[in-house]
């Protein structure tokens, strides 16, 4: 008998009907919160379960929610809301702009904005993050300033990083944003790095390192998980788990055979499993591994179920790979609507609030688009000086570059 | 103000595509996010959406059509309150947009660069002087790099050192002896068997404005590494406009050593030495081997430090001062001559000093430069040789297919030509892997013979 090996496929193509019938995931409120010490072999039921916090009628329920306590009040929430459509406003206005050849290329983050918006909440002055091109929810809810990300967007002169880098990877230090990478994965061990020398300089300040559940495959994973095990630095290390790498499902990178929080206890880590699309999981778990990070017990693992909702890219057809309607068959549903629903509940919004919100929200993300676009786009691009191209090479720009600058012109 | 509507793109790479159907008809009233109209190319199909609020004045593209431009105005839409007549009749504004291509066109145009690629040394670098009366030491270049690195990590607690086998065990070839001692595992820090792992841990701890010492067992095996060197360490300063530099060394044995066969064996100074952003160093003896890395460590930029296994154990002189730092991109003359210039660097430069011995013997004298450092290279230092001698051969270890010599070769020629009495000559490995066999390593490796031929080629000497 011949040997049979295994070439995995994803539940549905395009045309059949959406099935995540191998997901079971627990109800909210079914975890405990564990304490900030526990070991990795201990995590084990965290790594292969959900922490959930928001039930389907939009009431908080749960230790996690007690846990979470004042810090998930409704001011925090309803700025975090805001954020979220922020988020959502700056990927609709920019998938348009570029379909209209504004700009060359750009990334949605749809159905993911409660991750990033969430923990950045967490972070302190001098945390570092090192994401992916699909996090820039971190900056949205940092408060980077819209004309920066616009400016680069455009590469017109309000581009903080002057023409030189593509429009959706971002940098910015002083946001505790690292540079994102164009090679997938570097980052992930680099934030181990450096999370290992925040502490040997003797900051309290910790690393979060961001990957995505296709690119685990690369061996920057191993070698992060490894060596985070080894040396235990603060790190968190985030596997966003939005069970897509372009056509390509999560099975593709071995999400089928055992969860990416479960790889994490293999390595010794402690590891925690969360729904993604739950702003109030998010904090409550955020809250959780950055205290124990800070407070020296090592590193801890969080894989984030969510789903992506856009397309991979602007270059990237999604229908013809996956269901037109699988995003709304997702079984953890749509985060801003998620939380909206909790904030009704409450009392302390409603769906013409919304409506009002969205819209505020939409005109001002318009407001500095247009600002940036009178600027400059790809299409009626700002002619950037010629010198910006020799800066920043070097620390100290040398005699070669200073006289290649002068045959410019420049 | 009437808002063009254009033909959108898929992907940067699309020129043109079909406007399939339109879901919108003249006269309609749109807001952001309603989809006007699909679009096909041979890859997918898309839908078009409404950026701005209006009523649809014209349509300019009917449906069906193929070979629509990327960036045609495909249909014209009227804010509120202006006439669709007028709009529709303006129709779209005169000057097509101009694309991209056609904008960078119109900036000045750069004459071609001409023999200004290489990164040259700084106009005014010399070594420091060393006082009279100076003692030496003999050293071996395993010493002074060991002692460069102790005395760096002392002068700056931010300067550690990585890699494997490098406490405990004093590292592979004994570089990193006694540092465990003096400085803890804090800072002397042994790492899994994982090149691209820890190079990515010492880039983020650069990152972090740590000085890193990234010791590789042979640079051989950082190839695995090469992504974080290259991709991460060299760009990244220039991918964030300034603001993430990585203040890091990457140093251990480079080349052939004796008998290790054609994975231990490879020369990368031409790798490194292609790449803006990185520094490359590539020492001979072992006061360059301590004046450099020191050097190296203090640099607030990526520097790739190319040793030699086979030179570790050899000792030179090394001047007895304090803090002996010798200039990054600085090539050093170490035998002056009048007919022949040889360049070398790192082991060959011994083998180019031998050769002028025994070329002195045949009447011919050779002046032999010593480069020190790939990139940036001190190409002043080369052409005033060649001025004077008009004869060159550049020699390097490794595969001169895209080499230092051929780079160097490029710059006499692009800048001494009429001073040239020969074309430039190369000595090289052998274009293989490099063999295990005695013999046959020794046959494909270039040795003090090659250099003397060459030399005799050149000045057209028998």
């Amino acid at each position: 008998m011949p040997i049979k090996i295994n070439f995995p496929t994803p539940s549905a193509r395009p045309g059949e009907t959406p099935d995540f019938s191998r997901y079971d995931f627990p109800e909210p409120g079914a975890l405990p919160v564990p304490p900030l010490d526990i070991t990795a072999e201990d995590t084990l039921e965290y790594a292969n379960s959900l922490i959930r916090v928001l039930d389907d009628d939009g009431n908080a329920v749960g230790p996690w929610a007690d846990y979470l306590g004042e810090e998930g009040n409704d001011d925090v929430l309803l700025e975090g809301l805001r954020d979220m459509l922020k988020m959502r406003a700056i990927d609709a206005r920019m998938l348009n702009a570029q379909r209209q050849g504004k700009t060359t290329f750009y990334l949605q983050c749809t159905g993911e904005e409660a991750i990033g918006c969430a923990f950045q909440r967490q972070l302190n002055k001098g945390d570092m993050n090192f994401p992916t091109y699909r996090q820039q929810s971190l900056l949205v809810a940092g408060g980077y300033p819209l004309k920066d990300l616009f400016g680069q967007y455009y590469q017109n002169e309000n581009d903080p990083l002057g023409g030189r880098q593509l429009p959706t990877l971002h940098s910015a230090k002083d946001y505790g944003f690292f540079t994102i990478s164009g090679n997938l994965g570097t980052q992930y061990v680099q934030a181990v790095g450096w999370a290992m020398a925040a502490a040997l300089t003797g900051t309290d300040n910790i690393a979060a390192a961001w990957i995505g559940d296709g690119a685990t495959a690369a061996s920057d994973y191993h070698s992060a998980m490894v060596t985070a095990a080894v040396y235990k630095p603060p790190v968190i290390l985030n596997v966003v788990n939005n069970q897509w790498a372009i056509s390509s499902f999560n099975g593709i990178a071995g999400g089928t055979a055992a969860t990416f929080a479960n790889r994490g206890v293999g390595y010794g880590i402690p590891s925690i499993r969360v729904d993604g699309n739950d702003f109030l999981a998010v904090l409550a778990a955020t809250k959780w591994a950055t205290e124990r990070t800070r407070n020296s017990h090592g590193p801890v693992v969080i894989e984030w179920v969510t789903y992506r909702v856009a397309a991979h890219s602007t270059s990237d057809d999604a229908s013809a790979y996956r269901p037109k309607d699988e995003a709304d068959a997702w079984p953890l549903g749509d985060p801003v609507e998620r939380l909206k629903q909790y904030l009704i509940q409450r009392g302390k919004w409603s769906e013409d609030r919304h409506k009002q919100g969205e819209a505020e929200i939409m005109d001002e993300v318009i407001a500095v688009q247009k600002e940036s676009e009178a600027l400059g786009t790809f299409i009626n691009p700002q002619y950037l000086s010629p010198s910006a191209i020799f800066e920043g090479v070097y620390e100290e720009m040398p005699e070669h570059l200073k006289r290649q600058r002068q045959e410019m012109g420049a | 103000m009437s808002v063009e509507i254009l033909m959108p793109a898929l992907s940067p790479t699309m020129e043109e595509g079909t406007l399939a159907k339109w879901l919108k008809s003249e006269g309609d009233k749109v807001a952001p996010g309603d989809i006007l109209a699909e679009i096909e190319t041979d890859k997918a199909t898309m839908e078009v959406e409404a950026v701005d609020e209006g009523t649809i004045a014209k349509i300019l593209v009917s449906e069906g059509s193929e070979g629509v431009k990327v960036n045609a105005v495909i249909a014209m839409l009227a804010e509120d309150g202006e006439d669709l007549n007028a709009v529709a009749s303006a129709g779209p504004s005169a000057a097509p947009a101009p694309t991209s291509v056609e904008a960078s066109e119109a900036a000045p145009v750069a004459d071609v660069n001409v023999g200004h690629n290489m990164p040259p040394a700084a106009d005014v670098l010399s070594d420091p002087d060393i006082p009279e009366g100076t003692d030496f030491t003999t050293t071996t270049v395993r010493d002074a790099l060991r002692d460069a690195m102790a005395e760096e990590m002392r002068r700056d607690e931010t300067v550690f050192v990585m890699g494997e086998e490098v406490a405990q065990y004093q590292g592979a070839y004994k570089v990193t002896r006694e540092l465990l001692q003096e400085f803890g595992d804090r800072r002397v820090v042994d790492t899994p068997i994982t090149e691209h792992g820890f190079a990515g841990l010492g880039v983020g701890a650069a990152y972090a404005d740590l000085k890193p010492i990234v010791e590789f067992m042979t640079f051989n095996f950082a190839m695995q590494a090469i992504d974080h060197i290259i991709n991460s360490a060299a760009k990244t300063l220039y991918m964030s406009g300034g603001q993430m530099g990585c203040s890091i060394v990457f140093r251990g044995p480079n080349g052939a050593a004796s008998r290790v066969g054609a994975q231990h064996s490879h020369d990368y100074a031409t790798w490194y030495g292609n790449v803006p952003g990185l520094k490359v160093i590539a020492p001979y003896d072992a006061a360059d081997a301590k004046g450099l890395l020191k050097a190296a460590i203090r640099d607030p930029n990526p520097v790739v430090f190319l040793e030699h296994e086979l030179l570790y154990g050899e000792s030179f002189e090394v001047p007895d001062m304090d803090d002996f730092v010798l200039p990054i991109g600085k090539a050093k003359v170490r035998r002056e001559g009048t007919d022949v210039t040889l360049v070398a660097l790192s082991r060959m430069v011994g083998y180019a000093l031998e050769a002028a011995d025994i070329l002195a013997q045949e009447g011919i004298s050779a002046e032999v430069i010593d480069l020190r450092s790939v990139r940036p290279l001190d190409k002043e230092t080369v052409i005033e040789s060649v001025k004077k001698t008009n004869r060159v051969v550049a020699c390097e270890e490794g595969w001169g297919t895209y080499g230092i010599g051929a780079e160097i070769a490029a710059i006499c020629v692009d800048e001494a030509f009429d001073y040239l009495d020969a074309p430039p000559a190369r000595v090289h490995q052998k274009d293989v892997p490099l063999p295990y066999a005695g013999n046959l390593e020794a046959l494909s490796l270039p040795n003090t013979n090659d250099i003397v031929e060459a030399a005799k080629k050149v000045c057209y000497s028998k």
